[in-house]
């Protein structure tokens, strides 16, 4: 971002034989201004779209854009969503909303998305991304974006000011790391557990700040909100990405959500946005068929294990929310187990819808009834208790959870314990009042 | 030679929670820093020194996107994170607020309350690819191939490498900070 000459990009020798290229790759290449990238490589980027939130956006840029005296470079290409501190809690959150709002006016942005969901699942309803974008995100989950062929990842608020600032970015070309589901998920089986058990196997830091790409038979099935779950869980991984390759799944997804998608776009799309046969890539084979509902017990994502692995355990808190867990095919799914049944006395469930237009069509369709009826009560559209930054859980709570960390301390005091599963496994042990494999509601 | 630095071990997956953690995160860096590590370590807040150095072990800073998690450290003076990995996300928050953090496969073998030194010296390792234009390992000449080496001392005459940092890394730390060397390019326009 500083010592680069704005033209050192285009230095790539024209008549370099092409290698082929992985995903990855081809979208920083793209961005890059280049030909093609080697593995390693360290470029500066265009970026797309900028997305930050209520806690890293206006209240950490303002200060740091004044003292530059300097301007935001495209305020068409930024968008801004207050979902961290929303609702305000105390005074200070209360604070931080009014100087969001207030902060958005002055810069005029055209996009802000306030109070109506988690910013990695209201930026692509709102029809924000599309395949061969390059963006960057205010925000750990960012890689969220992955799922719809755009090389998107976090960055930290000094980072941002950079961006908003040049409209640039460096980025060092990853290797691509390949996840190959085979096979076809069981009943009650969903990506949450596809995801909890690769970061058992590859640790929370296994990714190396690579590329991920999910990819067989098994992704291919999923619908966009579980893939979704995938590519905001490399975050977990510890990948600067997790990318899907578009398919007619992606392109019906933005045909709703976007009206500028013309039939020479969406083929050029489909034609250039994957990785070429013979790319470099270090491929890890997964058979879905035998996949088992996983949990992580505290305090640790990659503290998974097969849900059989577990002896009794007791909850007094289930908790279906987040970008992770929340979104509208995850209602349905806990709606699937929870219908006509009523959740033990001794647990409380608590279900934060992640958008609030996902939510309305919860409604519309009785998902919601279903998680109400059997008890569940209902919280705002925002990070809430998985951010930790508000609304939190008490004391010695011992809290099944479909969001992405349980580490210690996030989600409340140093005491209280959180395990993580797929919405299924959460509505079925909330039924329960213990860990219950959400198969025994599926026969 | 740099000035020593008194050791602070910490284990393995120290996580972005740990070193900022939630529910002080409306509150200024200053006030933040006051309850770094407190769920793991609770004399280190109010024992760091300035000056001193964190050696860890793999997988520091894992987790959110947070810079205050790198912040805090710079705010309670830590001249340097030694360890053998770290999460990426956190290692360019780090550098952009002018935490320099050293990747030190064996740093396992740095023990509590060790006095370091860390050694540093510049190499040019693309000046003649670069010059000649054959581009190897570095397609972009965007990023000359300057780098930085680093060794870690420790009292035992222990001499252990670090992972090469690039130029344009080490003028963020240079500079204090991703923000000054906006200034300071700002300045010269």
């Amino acid at each position: 971002m500083m010592t680069q000459d704005k033209n050192s990009n285009l230095s790539t020798l024209k008549n370099e034989k092409l290698q082929p290229q992985s995903l990855a790759q081809k979208l920083i290449a793209k961005s890059a201004g280049l030909e093609q990238v080697s593995v390693g490589d360290i470029v500066t980027c265009k970026v797309d779209l900028a997305m930050f939130h209520d806690s890293s956006g206006p209240r950490r840029l303002k200060p740091m854009l004044e003292s530059l005296g300097a301007k935001i470079w495209d305020t068409s290409k930024v968008v801004l969503v207050l979902d961290h501190y929303v609702p305000a809690v105390d005074a200070q959150s209360t604070q931080i909303v009014q100087l969001t709002r207030d902060v958005a006016k002055q810069w005029r942005l055209p996009n802000v998305i306030d109070s109506e969901g988690i910013c990695h699942v209201v930026l692509p309803e709102r029809g924000h991304l599309k395949p061969g974008m390059l963006c960057v995100g205010g925000d750990s989950h960012s890689p969220t974006g992955g799922a719809f062929g755009a090389y998107m990842f976090g960055i930290g608020a000094t980072e941002m000011l950079g961006v908003v600032v040049t409209g640039e970015i460096w980025v060092q070309v990853p290797k691509t790391l390949c996840m190959n589901w085979g096979g076809t998920l069981q009943k009650g089986v969903s990506a949450k557990d596809m995801m909890l058990h690769m970061i058992a196997k590859l640790g929370m830091n296994g990714g190396d700040y690579q590329a991920v790409e999910f990819c067989g038979q098994a992704v291919q099935k999923l619908n966009m909100q579980e893939r979704m779950t995938l590519s905001n869980m490399s975050a977990e991984l510890g990948s600067q990405v997790g990318l899907i390759a578009p398919d007619q799944v992606t392109i019906e997804y933005l045909k709703n959500t976007r009206a500028d998608l013309s039939d020479e776009w969406v083929k050029e799309a489909l034609e250039t946005w994957h990785s070429d046969p013979k790319s470099e890539c270090e491929v890890f084979d997964f058979d879905a068929s035998t996949l088992s509902p996983q949990v992580a017990a505290p305090h640790s994502p990659a503290n998974s294990s097969p849900i059989e692995s577990y002896g009794e355990e007791r909850f007094n808190v289930a908790y279906i929310g987040a970008c992770t867990g929340a979104k509208i095919e995850d209602l349905r799914a806990a709606a699937q187990i929870l219908k006509g049944r009523k959740v033990s006395n001794s647990v409380k469930l608590l279900v934060a819808p992640a958008s609030a237009r996902e939510q309305r069509i919860a409604q519309e369709e009785g998902t919601l009834q279903a998680l109400t009826e059997a008890g569940a009560t209902l919280l705002s559209n925002s990070c809430g208790a998985c951010a930790g930054y508000g609304f939190a859980f008490a004391e010695h709570d011992r809290v099944i959870s479909s969001t992405a960390r349980n580490f210690k301390g996030r989600m409340g005091p140093s005491s209280v314990e959180v395990f993580l599963a797929s919405p299924q496994t959460v509505a079925a042990s909330a039924l329960r009042g213990e860990l219950c494999d959400p198969r025994e509601y599926l026969v | 030679m740099s000035p020593s630095s008194k050791v602070w071990r910490l284990p393995k997956d120290i996580d972005t929670d740990n070193l900022a953690p939630g529910a002080y995160m409306k509150l200024p860096v200053a006030q933040i820093a006051k309850h770094t590590l407190e769920s793991i370590r609770a004399d280190f807040a109010g024992g760091v020194k300035p000056g001193d150095v964190i050696v860890a072990g793999p997988n520091f800073g894992i987790g959110s996107s947070r810079e205050q998690a790198a912040g805090v450290l710079v705010e309670l003076g830590v001249r340097a994170v030694i360890a053998p990995s770290f999460s990426g996300l956190f290692f360019r928050n780090a550098f952009n607020l002018g935490l320099l953090l050293l990747t030190c496969a064996q740093a396992g073998l740095i023990n509590e309350e060790e006095t370091l030194q860390i050694e540093q010296q510049m190499s040019d390792l693309s000046s003649n690819e670069a010059s000649s234009g054959t581009h190897e390992g570095a397609h972009d000449g965007a990023h000359d191939g300057a780098v930085h080496t680093f060794h870690i001392v420790a009292p035992s005459g222990l001499r252990l490498e670090c992972k090469p940092i690039p130029d344009f890394l080490m003028q963020m730390i240079d500079h204090g900070g991703l923000l000054n060397v906006l200034k300071y390019k700002y300045k010269q326009n």
